[in-house]
């Protein structure tokens, strides 16, 4: 009776809402069954070709014997434990992070921040202690979404920072240069930047001379971001209230002093929604480097769906590529949430 | 002042690459700078069913993918040593002008403007493809001739297909309704949910998509093709040693097929009295080796290690189910138009 009442009360209140809950609810009906049919009931998910997708369903076949493009794009199998060894310790060490005694954690963070990322790209590269030379032509997949995502959010953020208090600045040249880098930089859409960097930029250097087309991709995403962070940022410094920046000068600091220990701090932890937001955009724009012809995990499936023995499987190839992206947006934005909850102070 | 300090920093550091890379300036020659870092750089697509394509493995392969593999097995011995370098439409002349690559073999149609306006040079063709229809059967329609006034086309945008289309009516003079999509799934599905009654592109692209549909056996592709789409491999203008090994390396490949010799057959071919096949081989005494630069097996280790043009064909193209029928990509003795100048 009580649940009888819950559903009338809830759903069917009043004429509109029997409306509405009636035709929600057909819409489910429409969608859903099929949904679950296609992926999970009539799917196949044993075999090793497309000729044992006969069940009418989805073919995880596919994703199951292309996986190991998906993740790691075309990168030599047997060099691939390197790929699998440095995230590893990315995971391992974020994981520790959190329950560190917290006079450690300060190096630990500068360890992840400045050491790691480039370790991590020489182990990946190789070319050294006798590791063979993978060319960054043949990374793709997943490895090579993050690394891109990775690299950019870590420079873009500081650039931002600064940006933000550039624009601020009382100094005509950095303010006038901040706000000119800014408006650039969001005046003009990212693919048209990727096309700069990837296929107009080659061209204005002297011939012989290669600057890695992936080196240039991820300083043009993370010049493009560090523009977007740098705004976010400008709304923190802008929220902190007047007196806290006198109170600061007050007791004696300066400009930098001021900026470190006080105003930024206390920015940063009110926009921490905005610069979440700007690096799971940031993540999902990955794919835009496909016009320059890096095959990231989106750009592997396109490959992949074009071999001639596996014609046709775009669907499956699209799903999971949603799929993948949606764990790592969705993780982004709980551990953008956790970082507010911990951070929240009453005042 | 810190940022100030910072972008002073950074523009020096910039003009400190440009500077230290300025001595670079002096070319090498291709084939020189090729063996110093033993590997050939090759351009290739984004995924072209049976031309250039990775396999589970991430392997490339392909036909175009063979011409690369050629050369590297001509220049380096090692048909292996190649980077592939996957471009996109867009920026393959670039990549080749800008020196990211050394060959594009990217199903490149061989036209005038591109031969001769932007400082490239097509060394000859590895595929002859052309546009074509796909149709119904049930609809009846046997011929291009049978298309009716309000013929609903299906076609991808911004390519020379939809041009070709549009000239072709207006020559028939047959008013016709195009269906444009971004993208080659969107297009078979629309062909394939009945929004239109004709599917255009070219034939080898009709063939790999007609696989994606749901019947396919009740599809045709109708034997007409109205546009020239002769494919090759493309080179930088301005190193003739290059562009010679090049397009030796695919001439040698196609007479290899003309002769009969393959990857099989090539050490017994190695005793043939045949002037012809002994070149092919690189025998004793003969010496087009010498004349490009090369060693005298150059184009043993092509045939050896990747086969003839017939057996990439049929590997890649035939066999995968796009083409089955060489038509055009027969040799010139067997009814197609495949015919290389004389390897000698």
């Amino acid at each position: 009776m009580k649940v009888l009442n819950y559903i009338r009360k809830r759903f069917f209140s009043s004429p509109i809402d029997a409306f509405l809950t009636l035709s929600i609810g057909y819409l489910i009906y429409l969608t859903i069954p099929p949904l679950i049919n296609w992926t999970l009931i009539d799917a196949t998910f044993s075999g090793n070709t497309k000729k044992d997708c006969v069940a009418g369903g989805a073919c995880w076949v596919f994703v199951k014997m292309w996986f190991n493009r998906f993740l790691y794009g075309l990168y030599p199998n047997e060099e691939i434990w390197r790929i699998n060894f440095a995230f590893s310790i990315l995971i391992i060490s974020i994981i520790v992070y959190r329950f560190l005694n917290p006079k450690f954690k300060k190096y630990l963070f500068i360890f992840l921040v400045l050491p790691f990322p480039i370790l991590s790209l020489i182990l990946f590269s190789g070319g050294l202690l006798g590791l063979p030379t993978v060319d960054t032509s043949e990374w793709g997949g997943l490895f090579l979404t993050l690394v891109i995502s990775i690299f950019a959010i870590i420079f873009c953020f500081p650039i931002g920072v600064l940006l933000a208090m550039g624009r601020k600045s009382n100094l005509p040249v950095i303010k006038y240069f901040s706000i000119g880098f800014i408006e650039f930089w969001r005046g003009v859409p990212l693919i048209t930047v990727l096309f700069m960097a990837g296929v107009m930029f080659p061209l204005l250097l002297p011939s012989g001379t290669n600057l890695d087309k992936l080196v240039r991709v991820i300083i043009a995403i993370t010049l493009f971001e560090a523009a977007y962070m740098a705004e976010v940022i400008r709304g923190g410094l802008q929220a902190v209230g007047r007196g806290q920046y006198d109170a600061s000068k007050a007791i004696g600091m300066g400009y930098w002093k001021s900026h470190i220990f006080i105003i930024l701090p206390q920015a940063l932890k009110l926009v921490i929604p905005g610069i979440a937001n700007t690096f799971i955009a940031l993540f999902k724009d990955t794919p835009l480097v496909f016009v320059v012809g890096l095959l990231e995990i989106l750009g592997m499936v396109n490959l992949a769906k074009t071999n001639p023995y596996w014609l046709g499987m775009a669907t499956e190839g699209y799903v999971f590529v949603a799929f993948v992206y949606w764990i790592f947006c969705f993780a982004m934005s709980r551990y953008s949430l956790s970082i507010e909850e911990k951070l929240k102070t009453t005042n | 002042m810190k940022n100030l300090i910072k972008t002073i920093c950074g523009i020096s550091v910039f003009a400190f690459i440009l500077a230290s890379c300025g001595d670079g300036g002096k070319k090498a020659s291709t084939v020189d700078a090729t063996k110093k870092q033993g590997f050939v750089k090759c351009g290739v697509s984004q995924g072209l069913p049976g031309f250039s394509n990775a396999d589970e493995s991430g392997k490339w392969t392909g036909i175009d993918v063979d011409v690369c593999r050629a050369v590297a097995a001509a220049v380096l011995g090692d048909a292996n040593k190649v980077k592939y370098t996957p471009l996109s439409a867009k920026e393959r002349f670039t990549a080749l002008q800008a020196g990211e690559i050394d060959v594009l073999s990217r199903n490149t149609t061989w036209t005038l403007e591109r031969d001769a306006a932007i400082g490239l040079t097509f060394v000859g063709v590895n595929f002859y493809d052309g546009q074509g229809f796909m149709v119904r059967k049930a609809t009846g329609i046997k011929s291009v001739n049978d298309f009716k006034d309000g013929v609903k086309v299906c076609t991808n945008t911004g390519t020379t297909t939809e041009l070709n289309m549009a000239d072709f009516f207006k020559s028939k003079g047959v008013k016709y309704e195009p269906v444009v999509f971004e993208k080659a799934d969107e297009v078979v599905q629309a062909y394939d949910s009945g929004r239109c009654d004709t599917y255009t592109t070219d034939k080898s692209g009709l063939a790999a998509q007609r696989t994606k549909l749901t019947k396919p056996d009740d599809h045709v592709v109708l034997p007409e093709t109205i546009s020239k789409e002769p494919l090759g491999p493309v080179v930088r203008q301005g190193d003739a040693k290059w562009e010679d090994v090049v397009r030796w390396s695919l001439n040698v490949w196609i007479e290899a097929e003309e002769y009969g010799v393959n990857s099989g057959n090539i050490d017994s071919m190695k005793e043939s009295k045949n002037p012809a096949i002994q070149r092919i081989v690189g025998a004793e005494g003969t010496k087009n080796g010498e004349a490009l630069g090369l060693d005298q097996e150059w184009s043993y280790r092509i045939i050896k290690q990747i086969g003839n043009y017939g057996e990439s064909y049929k590997k890649n193209i035939a066999d995968t189910g796009i083409l089955p029928d060489r038509g055009p990509n027969n040799l010139w003795t067997k009814g197609g138009i495949l015919y290389v100048p004389p390897v000698r």
